[in-house]
């Protein structure tokens, strides 16, 4: 069956025969490289998009439950040119190693700095709860949140 | 440099006999780096990117000797034959080996450059400078530049060893925090990983494996499949391939649950795991051994380590490409070592090493030797039946976990004394597991999972360990730091291997460096000595693992004043591999109904340090690695198969469980680069089984510490 929704903005179709997961639409069809495979099971974070707005794994999701919604990947927060002010704190805290995990916790900090401007140390541990990180580059991700969090206050305020 | 363990040395035919790093191995400056007349230099090192973020470093390296901006400079990701032969990008050696080899394989470029273009001024080339690529007269006057003569084949030469590097004073570029070069991709969601390979006409494949390590495929039953999916024997194993992921990912299950096997157990039993350890048969090596005359014990130790087997846990399943072509076969890979590799792949595709190029893309995170390499063989097999056509075989989380090598499970059982003085007076360690190198490319026969799998299958060989001179595997860190009188330490590899060993980030060092800390913290308690005062005591000979030691007391203000009931700080110190970075680790325990890690106090000493929020980065990365393996991780198994085939099997640390990090470079920063990738994590195992003690007065004796461990030790 044909499924249309809005992807990081722009309305999109796909053919999507039972069995396709929306993970598989977005990075087959549909083109994109952000949202990441890792586990399957909605265990680890990587595939994480929003839809409506709320970060949620895409890996297990029928594409078919994405009609109509509004799905949101990492492509969409920022390019480099024009980067989201937490593509700017990651990059400014140098918060990551090899990376693969970053697609998916971008997303959902991105989440929560829409629903929480001014999150504490403890929003944002719980916020990433769901995402997995193997190298060990916790500690900078969470203080990069904080600093795009201040990012955007100082933005609003100005 | 592990040189002794299978680096390639054979044609080397330097003038100097001693030249540095990976150059001894690849002596033609021509095989590192190349000038563009576009204005760009490429530098082509055999070491890969694995997120520890080696490119970035090496660039700085270059620029420097060069007297290059940063952004002139290009690093080739490596390929055969395109790269130096640099063997295995692992042991935190990349520095050592392949960083000295690219700052003096520059430092030559560049002096043979400026002595060429100052022949042809007329003038002396040490009155030439450098700006930005181009040579210049003392009277400012250019002479020439980089890109004017790239065309010379100036570089058609083997290195001489005779261009002295830049003394560590005169670097502008390494030695200072630059940003990755590798980061901004992965934030921006760029295509970046081997995983997102789009070769036109690509084909999606997976493989069903049987339900068992040892199996034998008796069927598969007919039925519709998704897609264009179609199935692929390769002897005892099958593949699906379809045009699209989905259609591969839905007719893999569809096959798995059609196929009928006779699987037959081989593993041992989980709960039996010391014992089958000790009933193994085994190969006894001495590890170091010296018996000077000591002084009678006063108080003494006898205590008995146990660790489970290991799962690397990278987040993105391994994931190859494979292409092939009138008989020749090209597979881009996240392996760690290319070369290697593409000796395996020979030997079980049966064609020519000219016949196979491999090409690195980066994966996602490696902590060693996971399934990168298992499943670049993989795509290989399969793309074999479908000539001319690209094919991407990823992993599933299952076969991560499950079918990945993993890290060995072993035993330390140590016996230690002190005199009346509180002085070491005798110690002995005995180890037993499983040796920790698969590696593929050292052995006669290929070490790549589904070898063992085909008809005629390949009888994988069972792993080994590196001698001490490599940096060793089980009995890496085996040798305590401290000087003792009456020494006697020993290894037994075992000559079985149920479970596919091989390395991971810090190999013998997780079980060494807490066993032997934990025996230290204990014979300090015994004779009443303050645990750091104690082991200062035996470090006389080695004043950098004192340093680290001192300046991790002063930061977490050791011994501070008592805790709470239930909370504690331990500290442990290492050299890792004896020959590599120091690294001290005090670590506060809060232990409720489970063992936490709160707070992480490192110190460590790496020598010259390129990059040092990268070599940041790396120590901690490292430490809250080793938290995770401290509290939570074990793999489990039946009598078939490993059953931790999942993140809820195999659980490992949380964004709510990562303790918060404080952490000093100390140290001469003009010595040799000594590899940050992996010295933080033995000790922080070792502190948190300290902190343990100091909370519970518990002396945990089973890794994991987890409250069933735990509570054992207490019997």
């Amino acid at each position: 069956m044909e499924v249309a929704f809005t992807l990081n903005g722009a309305p999109v179709r796909v053919e999507a025969p039972e069995g396709m997961t929306l993970l598989h639409a977005l990075r087959g069809p549909l083109g994109l490289s952000g949202p990441r495979f890792g586990c399957g099971a909605e265990a680890c974070g990587c595939c994480y998009v929003t839809i409506d707005g709320e970060p949620r794994p895409s890996c297990a999701l029928p594409a078919e439950a994405a009609s109509g919604r509004m799905i949101g990947t990492v492509e969409g927060l920022g390019t480099p040119a024009a980067p989201h002010p937490l593509q700017a704190a990651f990059l400014a805290e140098q918060a990551g190693q090899c990376g693969y995990c970053l697609s998916g916790i971008l997303v959902s900090a991105a989440a929560l700095l829409a629903r929480d401007p001014d999150p504490g140390e403890a929003a944002v541990r719980a916020a990433l709860e769901p995402h997995l990180c193997r190298c060990g580059a916790q500690n900078r991700m969470i203080r990069a949140v904080l600093r795009a969090a201040r990012a955007m206050r100082g933005a609003v305020a100005a | 440099m592990n040189l002794a363990f299978g680096f390639p040395m054979g044609q080397q035919g330097g003038n100097a006999p001693e030249l540095p790093g990976s150059l001894r191995a690849e002596p033609r400056l021509s095989r590192w780096l190349r000038f563009s007349a576009d204005g760009t230099v490429t530098v082509t090192p055999g070491k890969v990117e694995i997120g520890q973020g080696i490119l970035t470093a090496l660039m700085q390296i270059a620029a420097d000797e060069l007297d290059l901006p940063v952004d002139r400079v290009r690093i080739a990701p490596a390929s055969t034959p395109g790269s130096p032969n640099e063997g295995v990008t692992s042991g935190s050696l990349s520095i050592q080996e392949s960083g000295t080899a690219v700052r003096h394989a520059c430092a030559e470029a560049r002096a043979i450059h400026l002595r060429i273009a100052a022949q042809r001024a007329g003038i002396a080339a040490e009155a030439v400078r450098v700006e930005d690529g181009v040579f210049l007269r003392p009277d400012g006057a250019a002479i020439g530049a980089y890109w004017l003569q790239a065309e010379d084949a100036l570089l058609e030469v083997e290195a001489r060893g005779d261009v002295p590097p830049k003394a560590a004073g005169a670097r502008g570029v390494a030695g200072r925090s630059l940003p990755r070069l590798d980061l901004p991709d992965k934030v921006f969601g760029a295509p970046r990983y081997v995983h997102d390979l789009r070769l036109p006409a690509m084909l999606h494949a997976r493989m069903v494996r049987p339900p068992a390590r040892v199996a034998t495929l008796l069927g598969l039953r007919d039925g519709p499949l998704p897609g264009d999916a179609s199935v692929l024997h390769l002897g005892n194993l099958l593949a699906v391939v379809a045009s699209e992921e989905w259609a591969a990912d839905a007719a893999a299950a569809r096959v798995a649950a059609r196929a009928t096997w006779d699987a037959r157990g081989s593993l041992p039993d989980e709960n039996g795991l010391p014992a089958w350890i000790e009933a193994t048969p085994a190969q006894r090596t001495e590890v170091a051994r010296h018996d000077n005359p000591a002084p009678p014990a006063v108080h003494s130790v006898s205590a008995r380590f146990t660790r489970p087997y290991l799962a690397h846990g990278s987040i993105g399943p391994s994931c190859a490409v494979a292409r092939w072509e009138g008989g020749a076969v090209e597979v881009w890979t996240h392996s760690q070592g290319i070369y290697n590799l593409r000796a395996d792949l020979v030997t079980v595709l049966g064609v020519e090493a000219g016949q196979v190029t491999l090409r690195h893309v980066e994966g996602a995170g490696c902590y060693g030797h996971n399934g990168a390499d298992d499943v670049a063989l993989d795509a290989a097999l399969v793309a074999r039946a479908w000539p001319g056509r690209p094919v991407r075989v990823l992993w599933s989380r299952a076969e991560e976990l499950a079918w990945s090598p993993h890290s060995p499970a072993a035993i330390a059982e140590i016996e230690a004394a002190v005199d009346a003085e509180g002085m070491l007076c005798r110690w002995r360690t005995v180890l037993r597991g499983n040796g920790h190198s698969s590696r593929p490319g050292r052995a006669k026969d290929p070490t790549l999972l589904s070898a063992a799998y085909l008809d005629p299958p390949f009888a994988l060989p069972v792993a080994i360990d590196a001698p001490m001179a490599g940096g060793g595997g089980g009995q890496r860190n085996a040798v305590p730091p401290y000087r003792v009188p009456s020494l006697d330490v020993s290894m037994h590899r075992l000559l079985e291997m149920p479970i596919r060993s091989s390395a991971l980030r810090g190999l013998g060092a997780l079980l060494n460096v807490w066993a032997t800390e934990a025996t230290m913290d204990e014979l300090a308690a015994r004779s009443g000595q303050d645990p750091i005062a104690f082991r200062l005591r035996h470090l006389e000979d080695d004043p950098r693992a004192a340093a680290v030691l001192r300046e991790v007391a002063a930061m977490c203000g050791w011994p501070g004043a008592p805790e709470g009931e239930g909370t504690g700080i331990g500290i442990a110190v290492a050299r890792y591999k004896g020959t590599g970075g120091w690294c001290a680790v005090a670590a506060e325990v809060e232990a409720a109904e489970v063992v936490r890690c709160r707070r992480l106090w490192i110190a460590a000493d790496l020598g010259e340090v390129i990059n040092p929020d990268g070599a940041a980065n790396q120590i901690e990365g490292g430490a809250l690695q080793a938290v995770s393996i401290a509290l939570k991780e074990a793999v489990h198994f039946d009598r078939l198969n490993v059953t931790s085939d999942s993140w809820d099997g195999y659980p490992v640390l949380r964004f709510s469980e990562v303790p918060a990090v404080e952490l000093r470079l100390v140290g001469p920063r003009d010595a040799p680069p000594l590899g940050a990738g992996e010295p933080s994590l033995g000790p922080t195992i070792a502190a948190i089984a300290g902190g343990i003690h100091a909370a519970l007065g518990i002396r945990p004796r089973a890794m994991p510490f987890t409250p069933d461990n735990l509570a054992a030790a207490m019997e």
